[in-house]
């Protein structure tokens, strides 16, 4: 069974910080849902509390990199941009200073609803000139999260996961590398945060009925190396599927199709996530399943792409679980 | 830097050159140069701490916005001087004041009459809504209310560092409608952020017309008070109350300096433009002609001879 690992942000970003003394830890009144709050009172000196004010937050956080500091903020990812965006554009982006915006609850992975999901969140920031978007996917991306942040010259956004994440990589996050999962030949499957798992889940039962998977995991998703991408699109027979915790405009799907497009790649592309919606409040299994973000929606986008009906039951995918990566696939040997 | 002019003189030089600017253009920001003026003159002439510009006397071009390739961008901020431990730091909140702002770098010799003449042209630095990269900015301010939470943030950062500059912000009245003003004095008080002063320009006049008739703000020093910071009234025109009130003692909170002011000062006949007096154009080349005469009268000096332009 797969390693999961408690509050991985929490020591990644401790250790982080204090070997790093121009990085100052900035909250929003969510320090403990942040995982910070340890932090906070063990390192009282290096913290900042500027409660629930995320306009003034962000501005502040702009004058604090002007001063030369590198603040890593923390709220939910939606609270980073929604309310604040005029901020996060005039005193952040625009000016590139190196501030660390670590978003947590990407996408459904909250039961808070409308005002808490961060759907749209990677279509916002793909479209802010000046900024880098990173998204971690497992327990080892979370663990290296802080050390990758802080390496980008400006701005960046992350999507941070919490409490107990799974261990599916034995490698830190490398800027700008994308993960080779498998190197199959018959179609691509692209996927971030927390789809991967998905479609790990889904790779055995795939494959025992006769698709070979290209499947691809993304870390960074802006800046982005085009070439490398099409290499793999080009090494496929069929075409390409993406699934993302996001809204199908302006995230990794249509990175996809804009890579497709540009490059006049004649190929099919299936974009599986939240169809022009928003979610509701829920369980995080239970939205996966609800809105098409889960193995078994990943199976049946693989049904259209191909036109072939592959007769997987859910069943088949559960008992599938994510051994395949650690043990027999070997994800990071490829 | 050596004081050339007396800060009456630097006062009377920002609504002159605004004055024969607005005539030249056929519209300026007058009334702000009217509001304005004694403030920004005692900053730049008397309290700010400012080392040498390092920057061209004559602006240069546009240099292209900042970005992981423009390995030669700059903010505009060393016309005020290199950002050194002691001297201090000041943003414009409203950026619409860069015609005055700038008004004000040439009359105390930062920068030279010609960066006037680019005002608004196409290509330039010296931009008609200050940018980062004009001259005297450093950071984007054209959307209102972002300056002091800005500010709070660099001046926490001095502090850390052991800076002794100021970051001194110069706000506008209208800013007090956006919460993101209350945001910022309320996180400086907080963290006792006192390396922050701020002195508004109190002219009770926005985009819309006056303000108590398009949003009313009520009593601003009570509420900033109640919120937080240290809060000194004086008269805009007056500088030795704002002297006095730059002495004022606020350990442990920002300084906001209240300064009451008229948007007509130096130029009565702006009156006539009332409630519309955020950006003055003229109607009519009649209008232009007698707010010329008017106005050179007022102020004591020729009327502007726009024709040659």
């Amino acid at each position: 069974m797969v390693e999961m690992v408690a509050r991985p942000y929490e020591r990644a970003f401790e250790k982080h910080a204090l070997e790093n003394p121009d990085v100052l830890c900035l909250s929003a009144d969510l320090t403990s849902s942040c995982e910070i709050d340890k932090f906070r009172d063990k390192h009282p000196d290096q913290f900042l509390s500027l409660g629930m004010a995320e306009q003034n937050m962000l501005s502040f956080a702009g004058g604090l990199g002007l001063a030369g500091y590198r603040p890593f903020l923390h709220t939910f990812g939606v609270f980073l941009y929604r309310r604040p965006y005029d901020q996060l554009m005039a005193s952040i982006a625009y000016p590139r200073r190196k501030v660390r915006l670590m978003g947590f609850l990407p996408g459904i992975t909250t039961p808070g609803g409308m005002t808490h999901q961060a759907i749209e969140d990677i279509s916002v920031m793909r479209s802010i000139p000046n900024m880098t978007i990173l998204e971690t996917g497992d327990a080892t991306e979370v663990e290296s999260i802080c050390e990758a942040a802080d390496s980008i010259d400006g701005p960046v956004y992350c999507r941070v996961l919490r409490g107990n994440v799974p261990r599916l990589f034995d490698t830190p996050i490398e800027v700008g590398k994308m993960r080779e999962l498998s190197l199959g030949e018959d179609i691509l499957i692209v996927t971030s945060g927390i789809t991967t798992e998905e479609a790990l889940r889904a790779k055995s039962a795939l494959e025992s009925a006769g698709i070979s998977i290209r499947h691809l995991h993304l870390n960074t998703i802006k800046p982005f190396d085009e070439e490398a991408m099409l290499d793999h699109i080009h090494s496929v027979k069929g075409g390409v599927i993406t699934l993302e915790n996001h809204v199908t405009e302006g995230g990794i799907g249509s990175l996809l199709a804009e890579i497709i497009a540009d490059n006049g790649v004649g190929k099919k592309l299936v974009r599986l996530g939240l169809k022009d919606t928003y979610a509701h409040g829920g369980s995080r299994p239970y939205l996966m399943n609800y809105y098409g973000l889960d193995a078994i929606a990943l199976v049946k986008g693989v049904e259209r792409l191909t036109g072939q009906v592959l007769n997987i039951s859910e069943e088949d995918l559960t008992s599938a679980r994510v051994e395949a990566v650690h043990s027999t696939v070997k994800a990071e040997g490829l | 830097m050596q004081n050339r002019k007396s800060t009456e003189d630097v006062a009377f030089g920002i609504r002159r050159r605004v004055f024969e600017h607005s005539m030249r253009n056929n519209g300026g920001y007058l009334s702000q140069a009217c509001s304005a003026a004694e403030q920004l003159a005692w900053l730049y002439n008397e309290e700010l701490n400012l080392g040498e510009p390092t920057l061209p006397m004559i602006p240069k071009p546009f240099g292209g916005v900042p970005s992981a390739q423009n390995k030669e961008y700059h903010t505009g901020a060393g016309y005020n001087g290199p950002a050194e431990p002691d001297y201090d730091r000041l943003f414009i909140a409203p950026a619409h004041y860069a015609l005055v702002a700038y008004a004000t770098l040439i009359e105390v010799g930062r920068m030279a009459p010609e960066g006037l003449e680019m005002f608004n042209k196409d290509g330039s630095s010296v931009e008609m809504i200050g940018a980062e990269h004009s001259p005297g900015m450093e950071v984007h301010n054209g959307t209102l209310g972002i300056g002091l939470s800005t500010a709070a943030g660099l001046a926490w950062g001095r502090k850390r560092r052991g800076e002794k500059g100021n970051v001194w912000v110069y706000m506008s009245d209208g800013e007090v409608q956006e919460g993101q003003t209350w945001e910022a004095i309320q996180a400086c008080a907080h963290h006792k952020i006192d390396n922050v002063k701020a002195i508004m320009d109190v002219n009770r006049q926005q985009c819309d017309g006056a303000m108590n008739s398009v949003m009313e703000v009520g009593d601003i020093a009570q509420k900033m008070e109640n919120f937080g910071a240290k809060v000194v009234k004086v008269d805009g025109h007056k500088l030795d109350e704002m002297r006095d009130a730059a002495k004022t003692s606020h350990r442990g909170k920002p300084l906001i300096i209240l300064a009451n002011s008229s948007p007509f000062r130096g130029m009565p006949s702006l009156q006539l433009r009332f409630p519309r007096l955020h950006y003055v154009r003229f109607k009519s080349e009649r209008e232009r002609a007698e707010m010329n005469k008017d106005i050179a009268r007022s102020l004591g000096i020729e009327p502007i001879d726009y024709q040659k332009h």
